[in-house]
């Protein structure tokens, strides 16, 4: 049986589809996702995977063919057929390409606003945007009144009104160091509690350093004499590295610590131990002066 | 060298822990891996090519500027001895972005000497950009205008105004941080008020075109050995010559995709964003070109058209990996990682190295008068198209998972897929020795070439293979645009062609 070869087109554009449609959810690449904008990330990355798996195969599939239909058979000297060009399929795919990062480049931005990096800059209306400012505290991309641009992500526009726990986040080699200015702890790991925002100003003492949660899918570079912040609501009990991720010298590899999410109870202990033992360290030291 | 490097870096990580070198060699190795295969492999091969193949494809005696030239070539080797010298007195440590406070604070000398270095290297670089542009533009063959020329020059055009432009902004970031390093000033130097992140953003503004500079050429490569293999005009002609001047412009205005997590306020994340995304619309077009180029052609699937379409399979996945990373929320959380690492191997060694190689096996003949073997050449590509996806496909993963790059120690859950990309990595290594031996016995023994064993309608195929001094013998003649194949078929093999020349040579 001889089958018309518009049709086998056609299975094979409904095949691609459809694999790239799975691929595209079912790749199994990222790792656990622990909060919701870290959620919007992995949508964002299974969308491209599945224009990228349809663009792999397709490309992929024409040079198979090519390499096993147009063989030049022996002893054939001959040219191929003079095709110079086709305009109108050379305008298709500039316009495809062109389309589709049209498409992504809207998308990115959307997930990267929900992220919170556009922030100040979510309001094109200068004037509120001053006259809020006293309670704006998650500055991000632009400060307004002009003295410094601050770096990283703010509150997802959602929750900017919600009070965030503010820790300090101090990278040096090779270690970080969280301070946590409401109660006074210091600490080498950093306790969170779960379904809270958090909002990290991170700074570095000697080289650049990259404060990296691969769970949170987020990133930022600690710059010696920069501050930056990063503000993200874990929903997701558990423990997940912290990775320096900007290379700062030979034991850079070393450089990690955990992220506890914990619950709030858990959290609680965890601050109330700590503070306890940092005063009975306290008291210590003037006990011994 | 560098490959050997890269050995030593792969074989380290095939043990989570740091156990072979230590974690300060790790450092050394990994900088000097990089330093080495970009500016002492890749940029200084595609200025060969450029340097050979122009002059000969346009019909000109020699470059512009002859003397010009051999002071640019002699330049590399200088540069490329201090750099490797610099490992008596501790070879650099910062990576090859050497970015400060790091790099003003891990071994002086050897920092410095990688800064002169690489000031002789770019300088040459200039030197030989100048050369070509110039070369083009000036000196082709009377009947050969702009839209006639082969898109290797189009492709080396742009290239050498990317060269012209970039260069000197690197040439000087580096002295600025020479001086941060030997007389104690801060540029970039955070202590004393200095900012490190302008280093990024002129570093930057020349090592995103340095990219396109080591990858231009050779997509100029491949648009020359495709047609000729497949016995079909380039699809496209213009949309290829003009999409390199479109990804050289760019290329130039997307420095700070490179800077997404770091000192980047939000909405110059969301523009450089958008300019990396627009270049995947002339890298899709090129794509789309070459594919039609061989589709319904007649394919003569010899190593050289191996490598061709080798290039094109893998150069593939690192432009769309591309166009992933220039999506900020994606790249937050792959930036320095091996997903990084997997996309720039796919794109310099899946592109360049491929396209480099195909080149190779096109042109030696020309070069030398002698065929490659076909047998060792097809076992070559096979071993290194396989070694090449083995080790570099895996890291994709890593990336995604959370292995993070420069690191000598890693988490143990991705041993094993570190192992796979180790032994990938050997089955690289040994690629390189039926190549080696192929162009050694091919040099001594390898079956003679005559000037055109390719049926090639390009101008440096009209000469003797090896081109006799000044190129050509007699004025060559420009009787077919690059790229016509098919046309007349039946009066286009081999001997029409000798016949053409030599009632050309009679007539002149």
């Amino acid at each position: 049986m001889k089958i018309p070869s518009n049709i086998l087109t056609l299975i094979a554009g409904i095949a691609l589809t459809m694999i790239c449609l799975w691929y595209g959810q079912n790749h199994g690449l990222m790792p656990i996702a622990a909060s919701a904008e870290a959620r919007t990330v992995d949508e964002i990355f299974n969308f491209m995977m599945t224009i990228a798996t349809g663009l792999f195969l397709l490309i992929e599939g024409v040079l198979i063919i090519s390499i096993f239909k147009f063989r030049r058979r022996k002893g054939d000297l001959t040219d191929g057929p003079s095709i110079e060009g086709n305009i109108p399929l050379e305008i298709v795919w500039t316009a495809i390409p062109a389309v589709i990062v049209f498409i992504l480049a809207i998308y990115s931005f959307e997930v990267y606003n929900k992220m919170g990096g556009l922030d100040p800059m979510a309001s094109h209306d200068m004037g509120t945007q001053i006259a809020h400012h006293h309670h704006n505290d998650n500055l991000v991309a632009l400060d307004l009144e002009g003295q410094e641009v601050a770096l990283g992500l703010g509150a997802s526009p959602g929750n900017k009104d919600e009070e965030s726990l503010v820790v300090d986040v101090n990278g040096l080699q090779y270690a970080w160091l969280f301070t946590y200015p409401d109660t006074g702890v210091v600490s080498g790991e950093l306790h969170v509690p779960v379904n809270r925002q958090v909002t990290l100003n991170i700074s570095a003492a000697d080289v650049i350093h990259a404060f990296w949660v691969p769970q949170l899918r987020l990133k930022q570079d600690a710059v010696p004499g920069r501050e930056a912040q990063l503000t993200f609501v874990p929903d997701r009990v558990g423990e997940y590295p912290i990775i320096c991720a900007e290379l700062c010298g030979a034991y850079h590899g070393a450089m990690k610590t955990t992220l506890f999410v914990e619950t709030e109870a858990e959290y609680n202990q965890w601050v109330q131990d700590n503070t306890f033992a940092q005063e009975s360290f306290l008291d210590e030291a003037v006990a011994r002066q | 060298m560098g490959g050997f490097l890269a050995e030593i870096v792969r074989t380290e990580l095939a043990t989570p822990d740091p156990d072979l070198v230590q974690p300060e060699m790790y450092n050394q190795m990994f900088t000097m891996h990089g330093t080495i295969m970009l500016f002492l492999w890749i940029i200084p091969a595609g200025a060969a090519f450029a340097n050979y193949l122009i002059p000969l494809m346009i019909g000109a005696e020699d470059m512009a500027f002859p003397r010009l030239n051999a002071v640019a070539f002699w330049m590399i080797p200088v540069g490329g001895v201090l750099l490797i010298s610099s490992f008596f007195v501790g070879a650099p440590q910062a990576g090859w972005t050497s970015y400060p406070p790091l790099s003003l604070m891990s071994g002086k000398w050897g920092e410095e000497i990688w800064i002169m270095s690489l000031l002789i290297l770019g300088t040459s670089s200039i030197l030989g950009a100048l050369n070509f542009a110039i070369t083009i533009l000036k000196m082709r063959i009377p009947e050969m205008d702009l839209n006639s020329m082969p898109l290797f020059c189009w492709s080396m055009l742009a290239t050498s105004a990317l060269v012209l432009i970039g260069t000197p902004v690197l040439a000087a970031a580096l002295i600025l941080l020479s001086f941060d390093l030997i007389a104690g000033t801060s540029f970039f130097n955070p202590v004393g008020g200095g900012d490190p992140i302008v280093y990024q953003h002129m570093f930057w503004f020349y090592s995103h075109p340095a990219v396109y500079i080591m990858v231009l050429p050779f997509f100029g490569v491949i648009s020359e050995v495709l047609p000729v293999h497949a016995r079909k005009p380039i699809f496209g002609y213009r949309a290829i010559a003009y999409s390199s001047l479109a990804i050289a412009f760019l290329g130039l205005i997307v420095w700070a995709h490179h800077m997404f997590t770091s000192g980047t306020p939000g909405w110059l994340r969301m523009f450089f964003m958008a300019t990396t995304m627009l270049i995947a619309v002339p890298t899709g077009i090129k794509i789309f070109s070459w594919c039609a180029t061989i589709w319904g052609g007649k394919i003569e699937l010899n190593s050289a058209m191996l490598f061709g379409i080798g290039f094109i399979s893998s150069f593939l996945i690192g432009g769309l990996s591309g166009v992933m990373v220039a999506a900020v929320p994606f790249d937050i959380h792959v930036h320095d990682t091996y997903f990084i690492v997997a996309h720039f191997h796919y794109v310099l060694f899946g592109g360049s190295v491929f396209a480099l190689f195909a080149g190779l096996y096109h042109w030696f003949s020309k070069m030398t008068g002698r065929m490659l073997n076909e047998t060792w050449g097809r076992i070559h590509f096979a071993l290194t198209f396989i070694g090449f996806n083995m080790t570099f496909l895996p890291m994709h993963q890593l990336g995604l998972l959370g292995m993070n790059r420069r690191i000598a120690l890693y988490d143990p859950q991705f041993q094993s897929l570190n192992i796979v990309c180790t032994i990938g990595s050997y089955i690289l290594a040994v690629s390189t020795l039926p190549l080696v031996i192929n162009v050694l016995w091919s040099l001594i023994k390898g079956k003679k070439a005559g000037r055109n064993p390719w049926r090639a309608l390009t101008l440096e195929w009209q000469t003797t293979s090896p081109p006799a001094i000044e190129n050509f013998e007699s004025e060559p003649v420009l009787w077919a645009g690059p790229y016509e194949y098919g046309i007349d078929s039946e009066n286009e093999d081999e001997e029409d062609v000798e016949d053409m020349l030599a009632e050309v040579s009679a007539q002149s």
